[in-house]
């Protein structure tokens, strides 16, 4: 036990070093200059996507449920905090308003979290997933259709507080916890329910709060993510907020590799970039954008294609695939 | 050894490589190139939208061409760089951020109204010129430095109620409106409000989204039962091609109406439901008249007949074209941007939408016609 809880700190330590030398290279690319406009445009979408990526991980990776209403609690989260911050933008100075605001918006979401969770949680596996789907659904034809959220036409006037720092804090926050979390008590528990059931029941795990907690926690803070949006662009639509968007927070932990924090946060940085560094295809871009991910999957989730990362020396990628595998070792040892 | 050497420099060229995509896909500083403008739009070329964006993109192309061919203006050829935003906010940032680190110095803004309340608000800070063809939300022309070409949906919808006010069209008028979509709710919301303050009843309004845009019956029965005698459809041509075709079917005889964003439904309806447009009444800036030189050269260049985001882009660059003329501007000036920003107010634009003025508000001042489709064709209403 207690070699495995060495294990985890490092492979934390690891992955904090490989998100703070990122951190480092590009703030000094954006102080010397040699970030173009468009690099730094997608900074914050990068961040944010990180936040989304890490804790809709804890759902699907840890907790072992498949969620596809992310996108729903962001949006809930995003409006709370940016009408939060539109109605005290001229009481409060921005270093207070901001952070409530996430706050706020965090709370808000996992307050839906809450409500979703407690009917939702009783299915599980693609019952699961086809209920989240529908409340996601359900989350975005409300604020089409509710007058203060400005419906269809989106929500204006948030004042654009975030930048490339505060995300990049937020999402060593979001690592803190959510890492900190899975290596606890609690994480203990939600990994042996995904395990068997059973056994961890027999165990004293309380299945459904325990369930409901991971749950609660990753909407929270794809509701700070949702701020975070929200405060980054002039406006803010329901139509964002759709499906799609679920799906593709959904492929970034996929890619990256189910219930490994470090492979959301590179593929959620590869997800993010790719399609904007395809630009230059023009209207072939996101033809070959789909291209590139169907590859991506396959390079993946082949052994084949896993030995030649490893062998490509590829640390990033051949590591967290190693890393996974450990893992899995690390399961048999608990049981 | 030699190999670990030879894998570590894969690694390293492939890195290399990675990265080296990202910065061209960024485009790099195109210096100070003296004699070419660049003009930077973006709007949705892929996704559920694309052909609004296909449109604002084409029509900018034809007058850029048109004019380079011309000789440019003060001396200046136009270079068009149009990116894709799938109408999506976030996307549009990074577009306008890619377009000016391509030397952007006037802006379309963006071809739908939130994605252009994004690169108007970078184009704020940047204090660029901008003239957005198709963002037809109040906000997208609110800082000083945009000009639109468009009506706002606000305007458009006052305008429906008060023309059919005093045109005695209807007396007791349903709508049919896309409640999921901005511009038609926007119109929607104006034109109700100007009917309570005209006394012009509205007996029913039937909303639907953009999830339930393909079968109207329960909308058009709703009309039906409401004793409507016009229904008024601030839609866009396809969702109107369905509801015109499917209450023909249900054997409605009810006159219809819509805005700008009905111009197209003759090719969407396609020959075959002609019957079901007879009468169809549009109130519009613009409409492909098959005699004038734009539709021609347009149909010429794409093969497909404009629309009204096409005819708009196409004012745009032209509205562009008689800013430099008036203010004598040249992109190398230091003021280039305040004098293209100040000779807005001082144009005016014979475009094909119309002929336009501005004052400072950056709404354009400009008529619209009440135009009536006749066996397929458009025909001026009076």
């Amino acid at each position: 036990m207690g070699l495995n809880e060495i294990k985890a700190k490092k492979n934390d330590l690891i992955t904090y070093g490989i998100v703070i030398i990122l951190f480092a290279i590009v703030a000094v690319m954006v102080a010397t200059g040699m970030a173009t406009r468009h690099m730094q445009s997608i900074l914050v979408p990068v961040c944010i996507n990180i936040i989304l990526a890490v804790s809709l991980n804890l759902v699907v990776g840890f907790l072992g449920e498949l969620s596809l209403g992310h996108a729903g609690f962001m949006s809930v989260g995003a409006y709370a905090g940016c009408l939060f911050a539109i109605y005290t933008a001229d009481i409060l100075p921005a270093a207070v308003r901001f952070p409530l605001a996430m706050i706020i918006g965090g709370v808000v979401a996992a307050v839906f979290g809450v409500l979703i969770g407690i009917p939702v949680l009783r299915l599980s596996g693609d019952y699961l997933a086809i209920v989240t789907l529908a409340a996601g659904e359900i989350i975005r034809s409300v604020i089409i259709n509710l007058g203060f959220t400005g419906g269809a036409a989106g929500l204006k006037g948030t004042p654009q507080d975030s930048n490339f720092i505060i995300g990049f804090v937020v999402v060593l926050i979001t690592m803190f916890v959510i890492m900190n979390f899975v290596n606890s008590k609690h994480g203990r528990a939600i990994k042996a329910m995904r395990d068997n059931k059973i056994a961890a029941e027999s165990c004293g795990v309380n299945l459904n709060s325990y369930k409901l907690l991971a749950f609660v926690m990753g909407a929270f803070f794809a509701g700070v993510a949702g701020v975070l949006y929200g405060h980054n662009y002039s406006i803010l639509t329901a139509d964002v907020f759709d499906y799609n968007r679920s799906i593709e927070i959904l492929v970034i932990v996929v890619l990256g590799g189910i219930g490994s924090i470090r492979g959301s946060i590179i593929s959620a940085i590869i997800i993010t970039i790719l399609p904007e560094a395809l630009r230059g295809f023009a209207d072939y871009r996101m033809l070959i954008y789909a291209i590139a991910l169907i590859v991506m999957m396959l390079l993946n989730s082949s052994e084949k294609g896993r030995e030649i990362l490893s062998k490509l020396n590829f640390r990033s990628l051949g590591s967290l695939l190693k890393n996974r595998g450990a893992k899995k070792e690390v399961q048999g040892n608990d049981e | 050894m030699k190999k670990n050497v030879f894998k570590k420099a894969f690694a390293v060229a492939m890195s290399v490589m990675m990265v080296g995509a990202f910065m061209t896909g960024c485009g790099s500083k195109s210096g100070s190139d003296e004699n070419v403008l660049v003009i930077g739009g973006s709007g949705p070329l892929t996704g559920d939208y694309s052909t609004y964006g296909i449109s604002v993109k084409q029509g900018a192309e034809l007058a850029v061409k048109e004019i380079n061919e011309a000789g440019g203006v003060n001396g200046t050829e136009f270079k068009l760089v149009f990116e894709d935003d799938m109408a999506d906010p976030t996307s549009a940032a990074s577009a306008y951020a890619t377009m000016a680190d391509n030397g952007m110095q006037v802006g379309l803004g963006a071809t739908t109204s939130g994605a252009c309340l994004t690169a108007v608000a970078e184009a704020e800070k940047d204090g660029i010129l901008v003239v957005t063809p198709s963002a037809s939300q109040v906000e997208c022309a609110a800082p000083e430095n945009v000009f639109r070409i468009c009506f706002t949906d606000p305007l458009q919808g006052a305008y429906a109620a008060q023309v059919i006010k005093e045109k005695n069209i209807g007396t007791k008028v349903a709508v049919i409106y896309d409640k999921s979509n901005d511009y038609s709710a926007g119109i929607q919301k104006a034109f109700v409000d100007k009917a309570a303050e005209i006394n012009l009843e509205v007996v029913t309004n039937q909303a639907f989204t953009n999830q339930s845009n393909t079968d109207f019956s329960v909308q058009l029965q709703a009309v039906k039962n409401s004793g409507a005698d016009l229904v008024f459809l601030p839609i866009y041509a396809q969702e109107a091609a369905y509801i015109l075709t499917q209450a023909q079917k249900l054997g409605i005889n009810i006159q219809f109406m819509g805005g700008d964003g009905l111009d197209g439904v003759i090719e969407k309806a396609g020959e075959a439901n002609v019957s079901a447009l007879e009468d169809v009444l549009l109130l519009t800036p613009f409409f492909a008249k098959d005699d004038s030189d734009f539709v021609k050269a347009y149909r010429d260049e794409y093969g497909t007949t404009p629309d009204q985001f096409a005819a708009d882009s196409y004012d745009a660059v032209y509205a562009i074209k008689a800013a430099m003329e008036k203010s004598g501007a040249v992109p190398t000036d230091s003021d280039f941007n305040e004098k293209m920003i100040a000779a807005m107010t001082e144009i005016e634009v014979e475009g094909v939408t119309g002929t336009m003025t501005w004052d400072k508000s950056g709404e354009p001042d400009k008529t619209a016609y009440i135009v009536q489709i006749k066996d397929g064709k458009y025909v001026e209403f009076n």
